[in-house]
């Protein structure tokens, strides 16, 4: 086997060192009924070749997004990532490191996470970041708990403009741990009126913004209502170029901020891995969940960094731990500063005014077919439209002519009338002229 | 005579000569300082040409940003730099052994990191048209069925996204299973040398946490499960443990255990950290257990990427089977479905909610499926061997110098040894731990597990050879003679040679610096401006 270094003679070798006759015999604390006789019922190993061809086979029956004019955003974004981002997160040393528990040997990771930490806090408008959650859905089920925490209440209130995986999140977590959520209606146009839910009992308002629809949200009315009553503004975004372009949370009073930050750096990858970007105000850094990482001095007074406040975490505080996690979204993470340097801001602002000015062109060439109604008034790389049929069916349509064509609203909210016929699409500097006339066009056809 | 000396010394040389240079830079030759990117970087630099969108229109409402950001940029080369400086001053499994216990650094294939990256996986989109991603399902139940068969287990739950959140999803699932029966137990069973994850993950759920006590032999005590399951009776949830445990040692009751548990009607949790000591030499699911994350970036070896991301799948019993979380493959006679929402279930399909949006770590799934492939059934069994192997070859090499907590006996993947051989000398646990950098060396896990005072878990790994064992067996009965002899300050200033010097942590936590502010320029006075 090409990846084991011991001989069959280390083997047998090393064993008379150890002072046994045969290898099961250092299996011997396995009870003997459940010890197992023979090999398992799997295939015996492949070569490199081998297995390159069946992986590739079933690479092969997937579209790649790249592939086709691709249209689909709602949490997950196509943008381009330079060559340097990909080849950089597979030096050795990065890729092959672990959490940095010693420090003096791990500076290269303790240093891009300061710098990951930094970048996150400037964007968000928010004082303190931490180095990385698994991803935005779960970083929001997490600041919800926080935002408990903080409270001492436990009454979330979850706008209808969330993503409805991410809510799924949150009521899941929150069913099973005995919290209550208010869950509004969902709200493609921005229209709901969220102050009327917020109450004395409110722990957090959970705000995204642009929306899963696609609108961008005042935040500044909320945060003070919730503010008000003692409770937190949670504010989310999916797609971080936005904040790019559009005024951040934290400068319209959100008391945590959470989002995905997959769009800078890291790949589709069908959902995962991505890289949860999780900030909040200096007050509340102690309730923070997940890792951090510090600046300090060491015995030579030199600068480095170290992991710290770890008097929060599980393997300190055990059940009394602000969160169980034990990880962070480390090498996503280093992906995310990486194209996040490259940018820098005068790059980010102008990749930001690239994808709003190719949605706005889309939304041109969608609201001129007749039966298409575009709803949002107020969006940044994403509008919902409204078809004359199911939005489904067009999909699939537009699949088999070789479009990707965006996210019917009926696949995460089935069953629903108002919705069947919404479509959530993106266009982000991927999409080209010929893209957007060819789904244009396409569409005009297939509702014709 | 040849201008190419291979290396080989062309005069005697001053070796002996203590003589270091202070460097104007504070750089040591291919050992660079690096400074911060707020510190190098410029707001109008850019390494990414492009261009400004022709006849912008904003249709933002009132919500454009009014004010900068902060964030500086680099070049392409001056980014190049700048990251590849940083990474050298990382230690990494692909550097030298790394024995950290129970985290398990193994060899990373890199043909593994090549299937991730073919566009086929790498760039599909988790929502675009199911009818568009056939390929992607098929991957996700080939891989759900490998982890079944390993574990001898009927369902799984694919989409946790590490180790920790695989626990949750698995305590979720047994929550869900007894309200399910109308039950509402609130004790869960953890014994004290388990992850600081378990008790957090059933704290996290509203679970009050009873401690099972360890025997003498390291091992959780039989009678004190069955204790707490008596003076708790009726109010059992769920017992929480790793096998093999957290002291290297394989759990000899864990049958015995898991009856005693489900007389109670509750269920078994095991913690999968260290299941890459016994795949394809027994199967949790035979054991006994109900619910079980893999890591796999530990067992099946994707990349721990300084932390993260991990990836933590969880096998469920046939009692747990129909709560597993959305989202789903579910295998039919019409070919493989995804399951996303509830519209989409079927009687006795109970998922109690969604762990992620998405479908879990599908770019882990991907390298994962690569090295199960490239072992196969056989190359798992003898990894597993060989780890074992290699752990007990460190354990005899190192058992008359350092201490055993537990008496000389076999352990499983990983080998535990506690301070007491340090007693009198001086030198503490992470004295010592912070001179095996100086020797190149990650040191192994300190402190943990909890129950053994001094903890020093050694976790080898199949992919060493014994010629790096040895010199890793060698390296350590140096230290520990040298410790012995009275040599402090080998320890106690330790390390010298790395890129930075002890760091100072106290400090770090008492006045928390997590982010880069930028300088305040210095007040110029007249005074100072003449």
């Amino acid at each position: 086997m090409r990846y084991l270094p011991l001989s069959d003679t280390d083997r047998a070798d090393m064993l008379a060192r150890v002072g046994v006759s045969s290898i099961d015999d250092l299996f011997a604390d396995i009870p003997e009924a459940a010890r197992l006789k023979g090999l398992v019922n799997l295939p015996t190993r492949k070569s490199e070749i081998e297995v390159e061809r069946h992986l590739n086979r079933l690479a092969g029956k997937n579209v790649a997004a790249g592939s086709v004019p691709f249209f689909v955003g709602a949490g997950a974004y196509r943008h381009h990532v330079p060559a340097t981002v990909d080849h950089l997160i597979q030096r050795s040393e990065f890729l092959t490191s672990y959490t940095p528990y010693q420090p003096e040997i791990t500076q290269g990771t303790l240093q891009y996470l300061f710098e990951f930490q930094t970048q996150v806090a400037r964007l968000t408008g928010m004082e303190v970041a931490n180095a990385s959650m698994y991803d935005g859905s779960t970083g929001t089920g997490e600041a919800v708990l926080m935002a408990h925490r903080v409270t001492r209440r436990n009454k979330a209130v979850i706008s209808g403009g969330l993503h409805p995986q991410y809510r799924a999140v949150v009521e899941g977590l929150s069913n099973l741990s005995g919290d209550k959520v208010v869950s509004l209606p969902a709200d493609p146009t921005g229209t709901e009126d969220i102050l009327a839910a917020i109450d004395g009992e409110t722990s957090c308002v959970v705000v995204q913004s642009p929306s899963f629809y696609g609108q961008i949200i005042d935040l500044k009315p909320i945060a003070e209502k919730a503010q008000a009553h003692g409770a937190l503004l949670i504010a989310v975004f999916t797609e971080v170029v936005s904040l790019g372009l559009i005024e951040s949370p934290g400068a319209q009073g959100a008391d945590i901020v959470v989002g995905e930050g997959q769009s800078i750096g890291n790949g589709l990858n069908f959902g995962g891995p991505y890289v949860g970007l999780f900030a909040t105000k200096q007050k509340y850094m102690r309730q923070m969940p997940g890792r951090l990482c510090g600046e300090t001095v060491d015995a030579e007074g030199k600068r480095g960094f170290v992991l710290t406040l770890s008097t929060r975490e599980q393997h300190i505080r055990r059940e009394k731990a602000t969160s169980n996690i034990c990880t962070n979204s480390g090498l996503c993470a280093l992906a995310f500063t990486i194209h996040m340097t490259l940018l820098g801001e005068a790059g980010l602002t102008r990749l930001a005014r690239i994808n709003h000015a190719n949605a706005v062109k889309l939304k041109k060439q969608l609201s001129a077919i007749a039966g298409v109604e575009v709803l949002n008034k107020a969006y940044f790389n994403e509008f919902t439209v409204r078809l004359p049929k199911p939005a489904h069916d067009v999909v699939e349509a537009l699949a088999a002519r070789g479009i990707i064509a965006g996210l019917p609203v009926s696949r995460l909210e089935p069953g629903k009338a108002d919705l069947a016929n919404l479509l959530v699409v993106a266009s982000t500097e991927i999409n080209t002229d010929e893209d957007r006339a060819a789904f244009a066009a396409a569409l005009k056809e297939v509702l014709a | 005579m040849s201008m190419n000396n291979q290396g080989r010394p062309t005069a005697a040389g001053d070796a002996g000569s203590a003589f270091r240079p202070k460097t104007f830079t504070g750089n040591r030759a291919l050992d660079m300082e690096e400074p911060l990117l707020f510190e190098i970087g410029r707001l109008d630099v850019t390494g990414v040409d492009l261009d400004e969108p022709e006849a912008f229109e904003a249709e933002l409402g009132a919500h454009a940003r009014k004010s900068g950001i902060g964030l500086p940029g680099l070049s392409e080369p001056e980014t190049m730099r700048h990251y590849v400086r940083l990474s050298r001053n990382n230690y990494a499994i692909d550097a030298g052994l790394y024995p950290l216990g129970s985290c398990t650094m193994k060899h990373n294939p890199r043909l593994n990191e090549k299937m991730a990256r073919v566009p086929g996986f790498g760039d599909i989109h988790p929502l675009q048209p199911l009818s568009t991603v056939k390929g992607a399902v098929e991957l996700i139940s080939e891989l759900g069925d490998w982890l079944m068969e390993l574990t001898g287990t009927s369902a799984v739950a694919m989409s946790p996204k590490a180790g920790a959140h695989g626990e949750q999803c698995g305590m979720m699932a047994i929550k869900a299973a007894h309200i399910a029966a109308g039950r509402d137990p609130k004790i869960v069973l953890v014994p004290e040398s388990a992850h600081g994850t378990n008790p957090a993950t059933a704290a996290l759920l509203g679970f009050k946490v009873v401690t099972i006590d360890a025997k003498e032999d390291g091992t959780v005590d039989l009678a004190s499960v069955k204790k707490a399951i008596a003076d708790n009776a009726g109010n059992i949830a769920a017992i929480m443990l790793t096998n093999p445990n957290t002291c290297g040692l394989f759990e000899r009751d864990i049958m015995e255990i898991a009856a005693a548990i489900h007389e109670a009607n509750a269920y078994f949790y095991c913690d999968g950290a260290n299941f890459n000591a016994i795949v394809g030499k027994a199967r949790p699911g035979d054991l006994g257990i109900d619910a079980m994350h893999i890591n796999l970036h530990k067992t099946f070896s994707t990349p721990h990427g300084g932390g993260g991301p991990g990836s933590g799948p969880v096998v469920l019993s046939d009692r747990l089977a129909p709560f597993a979380p959305l989202p789903f493959v579910r295998k039919s006679a019409s070919g493989l479905e995804m399951v996303e929402t509830e519209a989409g279930l079927k009687d006795g399909e109970k998922p109690f909610g969604r762990m992620t949006a998405f479908h879990g770590q599908m770019g882990m799934f991907v390298r994962a499926l690569a090295y199960m492939l490239s072992h196969g059934s056989d190359g798992l069994r003898q990894a597993s061997e060989d780890a074992v192997l290699n752990a007990n070859y460190v354990r005899v090499g190192l058992q008359d110098l350092m201490t055993l907590p537990f008496g000389v006996r076999p352990c499983m993947h990983e080998v535990l040894f506690d301070d007491s051989f340090l007693k009198d000398t001086g030198v503490t646990t992470l004295d010592f731990a912070k001179a095996m950098i100086d020797e190149g060396y990650h040191p192994m896990t300190m402190y943990f597990p909890l129950v053994v005072h001094g903890a020093m878990l050694i976790e080898p790994t199949e992919s060493e050879s014994r010629a790096a064992l040895d010199l890793f067996v060698a390296t350590l009965r140096d230290l520990v003679m040298s410790a012995k002899r009275g040599e402090t300050e080998r320890f106690t200033g330790a390390p010298y040679l790395a890129p930075r010097r002890r760091l100072d942590e106290t400090r770090a936590a008492r006045a928390p610096i997590l982010t880069y502010q930028d300088p305040v320029p210095a007040m110029v006075t007249p005074a100072a401006a003449e």
